[in-house]
């Protein structure tokens, strides 16, 4: 490269030198060394030309390699395809979304946590109460996702306890484009009962879940069953649905017979007033059989029994959601309004001391609770959060079981304050305090600092 | 029977509704005004266009709420941007609504920026760079050029969905390309004196506007997309700003204004803020008062 570029300036010295001795040079040289200049001038347009049309040969390859990589989905770009950049994806290319969810929390509590129950309210197993003193880890969950094939969608949620225990959080596929407003759904997944029920816990805005959830479900319903829903051809939103399971938890019992155990219904309806104000309202209905639903009991003398209910459980929840954000921007400022009732009728019979005294007698109750909730985003990045927990123990019958079983009635309640802040989309640090009176012979001043953490595919999040 | 009044007019509410698209034009539900917009001036009075997002709203930051899941319910086509600006919401409502016309890799699937060529592609995927999107940077409408590549495209996917109406779209995008042309070539003229400008922007979400004007990007008040600017890293910038001075620091419309004004206090920067999408501004009406506008406020603040 070097000796030719000397050849070339000293030729384009002598070029310009040229006219000055044109006079003495010779005609003939002077043409041979033009020829020479022209050749040379030639063969390095020819090069660099070549050289461009490399460069945006590979430049384009690059572009399309690029611009392929996560839009395998459109036709359009197929044709523009660079195949000699595929190979390297193409083993993992098809691996489906995976997130994990990180959680951890300290808590202070001023009453030990193992003497928690929710007075007046049969105990029900479910994951309950302000959890452990001191540190503790979180469920981590994680989800793995991916349409299955043009038809469906698949999801499977693990979560590992902080005790090290696996357990299948949800496992469903779900159709894609039934088309006529129909999705079916099958496997383990949150019934779509309630608002609340169907979003998993890392997007609570409270570090536990409401006082009905945790008395009317031991946490949140989900079952393994089948659920197929239908939204209407309408501009206002109008959802309809309804689930069979096989009634796997509370308030159903594992229902080892053909058939289900348990069933839901639906209906929601929502829409927009102005472009600040959105809105949804729901109506559900689970109704349950349980059969030998056992659970640990104290009864009037102090001992430690187990019980067992058989009969019918009806449990209607009333919705509301309203958000607001200014011209419906959520980013800098924006408030959210969030409620929900709920009201159990059981009917059955009931046996007290399973194991030695066994007697069994009618038992119904009637029983109510709500939850209001207010989280307002003052500022990017930092909310506030207000929620009022109540219950009503209603009235409760054991019949003859009243003397061993019979408590004095008791409407728990609870207020929580928290404020969190969420350096981004994917990071949230929160502080909470609470005053508990699930208890009617104490109130538990409780105080939390909780992080949640999404790492992976950005999941999208239900309304 | 208390409740068979209410029970009728549903029935006719729901009767009402399930009988109206025999008559209707093709639904399309727009993720973003601009491509709300640009179904409007190709589709004429044969599209029926529903908008996701307005103006004010940041297209990351939408939720999957009951309207929109009813409006996917009914559309026949979506136009969105694509890249991943949508991915907050957009998978939420195509899962739910269950709508085979509007799924990924079906004709009524329309992705824009498939059709430009995509800035800002990242070189390392990781969160710790801020909210990447790996597609490269979504926010494509601020090029005008890219407006008419993605039309050519739009017009022959119209007229693919609604075959019947294929001549119509036709005609509309013949149109339609020659007033943008005469247009973009305006713009230009007009802009020519933004060109080699140095410019802050207040989120990284003009480059296709910098490339088209040749403005220069010499700062931004978001170090990483949707990551929050330290004390440190906003002293080093007007540090940075005083060795370097910058001619204004543009925002758009659903940008909160008090980080502008911040920098237009401390290092006398005249603060622009730009439409950045249809309906952004009094003037930025329809797509070319979009691209009138933007002009506009630059060329005002260059003065």
């Amino acid at each position: 490269m070097s000796f030719k570029c000397k050849t070339l300036a000293a030729s384009i010295v002598l070029a310009l030198a040229a006219p000055l001795s044109a006079q003495a040079a010779d005609s003939a040289e002077l043409a041979q060394i033009r020829e020479q200049i022209k050749q040379m001038k030639e063969s390095y347009e020819i090069r660099i030309q070549s050289l461009e049309k490399r460069l945006q040969q590979a430049e384009s390859t690059a572009g399309s390699a690029l611009d392929k990589a996560g839009k395998a989905d459109e036709k359009a770009v197929h044709a523009a395809a660079a195949p000699a950049a595929m190979p390297s994806t193409s083993a993992s290319a098809f691996n489906p979304e995976v997130s994990l969810i990180l959680s951890g929390t300290y808590a202070n509590l001023s009453q030990d946590p193992v003497n928690y129950r929710i007075g007046g309210f049969l105990p029900n197993g479910g994951e309950i109460g302000p959890g452990q003193r001191g540190f503790s880890l979180g469920e981590s969950e994680l989800v793995v996702a991916a349409n299955i094939d043009p038809y469906l969608r698949g999801q499977f949620t693990l979560a590992v306890t902080p005790e090290d225990t696996v357990a299948v959080e949800e496992a469903f596929v779900q159709s894609l484009g039934l088309g006529s407003g129909f999705t079916l759904k099958a496997g383990r997944f949150y019934s779509g009962v309630g608002y609340l029920n169907e979003q998993h816990a890392h997007t609570w805005d409270f570090v536990d879940a409401p006082l009905a959830y945790q008395a009317f479900f031991g946490g949140q319903f989900k079952d393994d069953g089948v659920q197929l829903k239908w939204l209407a051809p309408t501009d206002i939103f109008v959802e309809l649905g309804g689930e069979v399971g096989r009634g796997s938890s509370f308030p159903a019992s594992d229902h080892a017979k053909n058939g289900f155990g348990s069933a839901t219904l639906f209906a929601h309806l929502g829409g927009d007033v102005g472009a600040s104000h959105s809105w949804r309202a729901g109506l559900s209905l689970l109704r349950t059989s349980p059969q030998g639903r056992a659970y640990d009991d104290v009864d009037s003398t102090g001992a430690g029994v187990t019980n067992s209910f058989s009969g019918d459980s009806r449990l209607e929840i009333a919705d509301l959601v309203w958000k607001w954000s200014p011209d419906g921007n959520p980013v800098y400022t924006n408030f959210k309004l969030q409620g929900e009732y709920f009201r159990r009728h059981e009917d059955g019979d009931l046996t007290y001391d399973v194991n030695t005294a066994n007697i069994t007698d009618r038992y119904a109750s009637a029983q109510s609770g709500w939850y209001l909730q207010g989280v307002y985003q003052f500022m990017p990045r930092w909310r506030v959060g207000l929620r009022r927990d109540q219950l009503d123990g209603g009235s409760v019958d054991y019949a003859s079981n009243n003397a061993a079983l019979g408590q004095a009635a008791y409407n728990p309640s609870k207020n929580s304050l928290m404020f969190d802040y969420s350096p981004s989309e994917f990071s949230r640090f929160r502080l909470q305090f609470a005053q508990d009176k699930s208890r009617p012979e104490a109130t538990d001043n409780q105080m939390f600092l909780q992080y949640q953490m999404s790492l992976g595919a950005h999941g999208a999040h239900k309304y | 029977m208390k409740l068979a009044k209410p029970m009728k007019w549903l029935a006719s509410g729901l009767l009402a509704s399930l009988s109206a698209p025999a008559f209707a034009a093709l639904n399309i539900l727009a993720c973003e005004p601009e491509w709300g917009a640009l179904a409007q001036e190709l589709g004429g009075d044969k599209v029926s266009v529903y908008t996701a997002t307005n103006a004010l709203q940041d297209p990351h930051r939408v939720e999957a709420k009951p309207s929109l899941m009813a409006r996917a319910r009914g559309a026949d086509m979506l136009a969105c941007t694509g890249a991943e600006l949508e991915v907050g919401w957009l998978p939420i409502l195509l899962r739910q609504t269950g709508n085979p016309k509007i799924q990924p890799g079906q004709p009524g699937y329309f992705e824009a920026a498939h059709y430009v060529r995509m800035l800002e592609i990242p070189v390392r995927l990781d969160r710790a760079e801020g909210d990447v999107h790996p597609g490269g940077n979504p926010h494509i409408q601020t090029d005008p050029r890219n407006i008419a590549l993605v039309a050519d495209a739009l017009a022959k996917r119209l007229a693919e969905i609604d075959a019947a109406n294929a001549e119509y779209y036709r005609q509309r995008h013949i149109q339609f390309a020659a007033r943008w042309k005469t247009a973009i070539a305006n713009w230009e003229k007009l802009a020519a004196p933004l060109k080699g400008i140095p410019v802050v922007v207040q989120h990284k979400g003009f480059p296709y506007l910098e490339n088209w004007l040749g403005l220069k990007q010499v700062a931004a008040l978001e170090p990483k997309p949707g990551v929050e600017p330290s004390t440190a890293y906003l002293s080093g910038m007007l540090g940075q700003l005083q060795r370097q001075p910058a001619k204004m620091v543009i925002r758009a419309a659903y940008n909160d204004a008090r980080a502008s004004e911040w920098l237009t206090e401390r290092a006398k920067v005249p603060a622009v803020a730009l439409p950045f999408t249809v309906g952004g501004s009094e003037r930025a009406k329809d797509l070319f008062g979009l691209f009138d506008d933007t002009v506009q406020r630059l060329l005002d603040a260059l003065k």
